[in-house]
């Protein structure tokens, strides 16, 4: 007996697919730029058609063609069901706990969830100034839970951070719970390797599942601290055909529509449209 | 409301050592009037903006900023602005002073700015090291809860700028699509500069769209295209191939320079600046009339 080959994907494409896989139809979802926003509408174009999904730029219910390159690209605000002003999409919104999952992605994150998005070294004089943390603090308060998508490596998956930008279990242990923050927390992070849940009491982050070609002497060594591992670490299913060819064209959609060079006074129509 | 050209209105209402918010988020930034004050060469500008993007980091670059007042300092979706990191890592050209918040907390600061209140106040920043690093950033007891709450002062700046769709000949100003913080911006400012795509007979704006009544315009100038190379919605598309290309721009000093010396220095007004941008595209322009109008894609 003979099977089609599987179609050969990258550690990134399975990452994104595995995040997607983690949003539910009708979820209200609040979306950052980058791989968030990409499972997210993958999740949208394959098994969720009906999730919310809503950019800190105040589209709610968006469902752009291709993926905007910033969080206010005109395509969001033409498909969304409504466009508010960003002080109302903070407050009314997000702070008055309408967001179910909160999407995040960080350049550090530490184990128990704390993320970094502000500075690579001393703050006040910085090895690498990054933009900041924008709406991720109060993201990671008030959504009822957070999912953190991120690349794992010693560099990203750090024993300390050099700046706390949005709070994570912070020192574990339930000191969220005791400062009173609303929401849940970071309940998942997916990396290119696998997945991680917190710990039922420490809260400290867990190696649950692993993609089918990762090892876990490789994660441990892609992690900055002694990586706790699950008793049993579920593998997780590669990409579908669907699955991975959805996210292609999409991706594909989305740099042809990027790429379009515009005459800059003729402000011809190419960009969004294309 | 005072009419008049974009060069005039800055003359006369940007002074050095000035707070001011060039505000949009994404959508409608005020590119031409940040050109103009670079032009004018305005000098220790406290710089206020949610998203600082590429106009701040021409503005900085330039050394016309001495402080900035910010939540998310990046070239969206390509990565960093080189100018403001070159600042804050290396002082160069100056050094820039930096008041950081997150998101909800500048929107807080802006509402409670146009609500003339001292100070706004959310439930932010709790867990952060932000406060450590913004002592602006602080903490009052709810009279009712005994809940502590974040807050931040309100932000008043010397002068808001707004770029907008439409004004009618009084001088009442319409925004429409991705709206951003530029609501409480422009009625939290001391003075209102607003430029606009055109003026129109009739404002004709839906009964509850953000309208800004001429009699809290302080200035208005007719720049189309003033928001390239990011967008008004109706007119043209964000040029994301200009936010990429821009990466490339920026990450050098001297590239930098030899790009705002040939197309802003250079160049006498936002009308020039397009041509000189339009002569070195490839392929060369195929609309000669340059910023008539299109239709809107959700019409």
């Amino acid at each position: 007996m003979t099977a089609a080959a599987p179609t050969p994907y990258t550690p990134d494409e399975m990452m994104t697919i595995a995040a997607a896989r983690m949003l539910w139809p009708g979820c209200v979802c609040f979306v950052g730029i980058g791989v968030p926003s990409a499972a997210a509408n993958l999740a949208r174009l394959t098994h969720a058609p009906d999730i919310v999904l809503i950019y800190e730029s105040g589209t709610i219910g968006t469902r752009p063609h291709v993926l905007p390159l910033s969080i206010g690209d005109g395509e969001l605000a033409e498909t969304a069901t409504a466009v508010v002003p960003l002080p109302e999409i903070f407050s009314y919104w997000l702070q008055a706990g309408r967001i179910e999952v909160g999407f995040l992605g960080a350049a550090q994150i530490d184990r128990f969830g704390n993320l970094n998005t502000t500075v690579i070294g001393d703050y006040a004089k910085p090895k690498t100034r990054l933009p900041g943390a924008g709406g991720a603090p109060e993201i990671a308060l008030h959504a009822r839970q957070t999912f953190v998508v991120l690349k794992q490596s010693p560099r990203s998956f750090v024993e300390k951070l050099d700046f706390c930008s949005s709070a994570g279990f912070l020192g574990g242990h339930g000191e969220r719970e005791r400062r009173g923050i609303a929401g849940a927390g970071p309940q998942v992070v997916i990396t290119d390797f696998g997945v991680l849940k917190p710990a039922a009491e420490s809260q400290e982050l867990t190696l649950v599942a692993r993609y089918e070609n990762v090892n876990i002497e490789a994660i441990k060594a892609a992690t900055g601290w002694p990586l706790l591992v699950a008793a049993s670490v579920d593998v997780i299913a590669p990409p579908t055909p669907v699955e991975l060819q959805t996210l292609r064209d999409l991706h594909e959609r989305t740099r042809a529509a990027h790429a379009g060079t515009r005459t800059a006074a003729g402000l011809a129509k190419v960009g969004t449209e294309a | 409301m005072i009419l008049g050209s974009l060069r005039e209105v800055i003359a006369e209402f940007v002074r050095d050592g000035q707070s001011i918010a060039l505000e949009g988020f994404t959508h409608l930034i005020p590119f031409a009037a940040g050109h103009e004050i670079i032009r004018q060469q305005r000098r220790g500008l406290h710089l206020i903006r949610m998203t600082p993007d590429l106009i701040y980091d021409q503005l900085i670059g330039c050394g016309c900023a001495s402080a900035l007042t910010f939540s998310w300092g990046g070239n969206p979706g390509v990565g960093s602005l080189y100018r403001l990191r070159d600042a804050v890592e290396n002082s160069w050209p100056r050094g820039l002073a930096i008041h950081e918040h997150s998101h909800a907390g500048m929107a807080a600061a802006y509402t409670a700015g146009a609500a003339r209140l001292p100070f706004g106040m959310l439930r932010g920043y709790a867990g952060t090291d932000l406060p450590q690093h913004n002592a602006q950033v602080r903490e009052v007891v709810c009279p009712y809860t005994s809940e502590s709450l974040a807050t931040v002062p309100a932000l008043n700046p010397d002068v808001t700028v707004i770029h907008a769709q439409r004004a009618d000949r009084h001088g009442n100003v319409v925004i429409q699509g991705i709206v951003g913080a530029q609501k409480e911006a422009a009625l939290a400012a001391k003075q209102l500069i607003v430029t606009v795509e055109e003026v129109v007979d009739t404002l004709d704006a839906p009964m509850n769209a953000i309208v800004l009544p001429h009699w809290v315009v302080t200035a208005l100038a007719v720049v189309p295209g003033g928001a390239y190379p990011s967008y008004a919605h109706g007119y043209y598309p964000r040029d994301n191939a200009f936010y990429q290309r821009w990466d490339h721009i920026a990450r050098d000093r001297a590239t930098f320079a030899e790009w705002i010396e040939r197309h802003v220095l250079r160049t006498r007004d936002h009308e020039e600046f397009m041509q000189k941008l339009e002569a070195e595209s490839d392929p060369p322009a195929r609309q000669p009339s340059a910023l008539s109008p299109q239709p809107s894609a959700s019409a």
